[in-house]
């Protein structure tokens, strides 16, 4: 039972990065109407930067503040130089052109920081584990990665809930041509939607380099299930990738956990560590597939795009 | 440049060895992985070789030594192609290196087919030290089973009676495990296989090994994957709790980025840097004045495998031409070897000790030190399968 509610914090911890990773994905897909597969460099990106600026800095918290603003900043840059020229095309082209930034990133950062990758020191009060139920000890990073992205999560929603941006944003994910017919500033709407949603993925990035290491391609294996979550949450919105993250999270862990034991008790051992493994990690395209079955747009698509 | 050191070998080699005047050069080819993340790990054999050649003044039984490297990138059609070009094309003497089974494996036929020889310097795979063994191919290292193995009989010694295992689900971490299943005389409670290469965080295993409270965890994760394990290790705070056993997680090329995570961590090798013979002394000193950094077990094994080369043509007075003399020159190992006591199986495969080594701290450095010998004179297990006496 304990042991459960340990795979719970840690499918948790895994569905909450996944969700910052989604949401800046979501919105740019919902409301520039751009598929970018380009997002998982971003966190790449974020993971290099977060790892540089932390050891140059010799602060935790303050290389990655810095590392924040940078990947903020590169978001931005990106969006002005590559992205603008991509909105009005055909999502092919969107596949073409992002999929050649992610060749760009991997090369560049190969350029920069060598192939080897790159590890992200965590400062000793994060890097220990702490008694959280008696007899319960979890990692502090991770129980300190699910605060960070909850409150992240919160702040999220109010700000699209409850301020005039949010506003913008949500009606842009709804209607695109409409808000700009309204006079609304779409191109630096757009501008800070996407250095917002690379921020987010940069954070998630950096989050994860301590427990991954820093390296070339590490966005690619976790953009698949990013674009799952946003496909099962609806796109364009919020709510829906924030609660598909956390059903993907806590489905994958367990699931990884669980399934191979169920397994044996029908199966040889052999096979069943043969099979367990693979059924583990089909088990969210499972999901994916209900979901679509039952509702095609996703859990909770924005309201424009039912 | 290499003509004139040909042209030089050559005059030299018309005055003082008459015998070998049809053999103007011994001709080495080596392939290891040169691209990509594991690039750190064929870079390391090539420097050790170099370094090794260097050493022997580039000459070997008195002819100049020609080598010509070449980058299986990983991958097995690559490597067999490599090999081809080199038996066919470079029309090498002898072939050295190979870091992964699987490459090695495509490549065994077209070597022994041409009747070249072959010196492992690494790859493990158990059938070519059993039922594909040949008087063509030697080995310097080991084959995949047999480091969990010396890491089972010393958990046996320390007394360890349950063992959590977990591994990456593909053919060597199965061979790996499965070495360490059969050989352990304890209880296995529990064992996690992960989809490799793809997944990287291991919070619900490392969950679950805890949960069972083992005596200890035994873990075989190559490459980067040994410092995600360790640094994840460490944060769920089972450092120093659970005492981990491991093979090929930690090693000189890994310990710089693995840092505190990897302290106290048990592993078994063949080889340390540490070990007291001359010929080990002179390979790790020469190492470090030549690359500044300390060789890894991958380097030793390519620093023996070229000693091996020039024993058996110093052997053969430079004469190659006679295949069974040369063979039977290898055979005889006779050379000194870094690990100290060295001498083929009738399978070609080193009869050998396995170390057990513990990561330290020395100043500002990680080291792997010798704590105990876990076998003495050990034959792999699949001499047996090799029909060669």
């Amino acid at each position: 039972m304990l042991l459960f509610l340990e795979q719970c914090l840690n499918g948790l911890q895994f569905g909450l990065l996944l969700f910052l990773l989604a949401a800046g994905l979501t919105l740019v897909f919902g409301i520039m109407d751009l598929v970018n597969l380009a997002h998982g460099s971003l966190y790449m990106m974020g993971a290099y930067f977060g790892a540089t600026f932390t050891a140059l800095t010799g602060s935790y918290l303050g290389g990655i503040a810095i590392a924040l603003v940078a990947t903020l900043l590169l978001g931005m840059a990106v969006e002005v130089i590559a992205m603008r020229r991509l909105y009005g095309r055909d999502h092919l082209d969107h596949v073409l052109g992002t999929f050649g930034l992610i060749l760009f990133f991997n090369e560049l950062v190969r350029l920069i920081w060598g192939p080897a990758g790159m590890n992200l020191t965590l400062p000793g009060w994060l890097n220990t584990s702490i008694e959280i139920l008696p007899g319960v000890n979890y990692s502090m990073y991770r129980l300190a990665i699910i605060v960070v992205a909850l409150g992240v999560a919160l702040g999220l929603y109010l700000v699209v809930m409850r301020t005039r941006i949010g506003m913008l944003i949500r009606a842009g994910a709804s209607n695109r041509e409409m808000t700009g017919a309204l006079g609304i500033n779409i191109k630096l709407l757009y501008t800070f939607v996407f250095g917002v949603g690379a921020a987010l993925a940069g954070l998630a990035g950096m989050m994860q380099a301590a427990i991954l290491t820093a390296q070339i391609g590490m966005g690619e294996n976790i953009l698949i299930l990013a674009f799952v979550v946003i496909i099962i949450g609806g796109i364009g919105s919020i709510r829906g990738a924030f609660i598909a993250s956390i059903f993907a999270g806590l489905i994958d862990t367990v699931g990884r956990a669980v399934i191979p034991d169920v397994l044996k008790l029908v199966l040889s051992p052999s096979a069943a560590s043969t099979a367990g493994p693979a059924l583990s990690s089909m088990l969210i395209y499972l999901l994916m597939a209900i979901v679509l079955v039952v509702r095609p747009a996703g859990l909770f698509p924005a309201p424009g795009n039912r | 440049m290499r003509k004139s050191v040909l042209a030089a070998g050559a005059a030299l080699l018309l005055a003082a060895v008459p015998a070998a005047a049809q053999q103007k050069s011994v001709k080495i080819g080596f392939i290891s992985t040169f691209s990509g993340p594991t690039a750190v790990i064929g870079n390391d054999m090539r420097n050790a070789f170099e370094l090794a050649l260097d050493q022997m003044g580039r000459k070997m039984g008195g002819l100049p030594v020609e080598v010509v490297y070449e980058d299986d990138q990983q991958k097995p059609e690559v490597g067999k192609q490599k090999t081809e070009k080199m038996i066919e094309s470079d029309k090498v003497d002898f072939i050295v290196g190979y870091i992964w089974s699987n490459v090695l494996l495509a490549s065994v036929k077209p070597i022994v087919d041409s009747k070249t020889f072959l010196v492992v310097a690494n790859a493990g795979a158990t059938q070519v030290a059993g039922e594909l063994c040949s008087p063509y191919i030697f080995s310097t290292s080991w084959t995949n089973d047999q480091t969990p193995q010396a890491v089972a009989a010393y958990m046996d010694k320390k007394g360890i009676k349950t063992v959590y295992l977990i591994g990456p689900n593909y053919a060597a971490g199965k061979e790996n495990l499965g070495g360490m299943k059969t050989f352990f005389k304890g209880k296995v409670v529990g064992e996690d296989y992960t989809k490799w290469p793809d997944q990287l965080d291991f919070s619900a295993e490392l969950s679950k090994a805890r949960a069972a409270n083992p005596d200890a965890i035994y873990t075989f994760y190559p490459g980067a994957a040994g410092v995600q394990f360790l640094n994840q290790y460490a944060q769920a705070g089972m450092q120093g709790k659970i005492p981990l056993y491991s093979t090929f997680v930690v090693d000189s090329l890994s310990l710089p980025r693995q840092k505190d995570a990897a302290l106290g961590i048990m592993t078994a090798y063949q080889w340390g840097a540490d070990l007291p013979n001359d010929a080990n002394k002179k390979f790790v000193s020469g190492f470090m004045e030549k690359y500044k950094s300390e060789p890894s077990f991958y380097g030793a094994q390519a620093y023996d495998a070229a000693n091996l080369v020039a024993s058996a043509v110093a052997g053969v007075k430079g004469d190659l031409s006679k295949k069974d003399a040369v063979q039977a020159a290898l055979k005889k190992a006779d050379f000194k070897s870094v690990r100290g006591a060295f001498k083929f199986g009738n399978n070609n495969y080193p009869v050998q000790n396995f170390y057990m080594q513990e990561v330290v701290k020395d100043g500002a450095n990680y080291k792997l030190k010798t704590v105990a010998t876990a076998m003495e004179n050990a034959s792999d297990p699949h001499h047996g399968k090799c029909s060669m006496k």
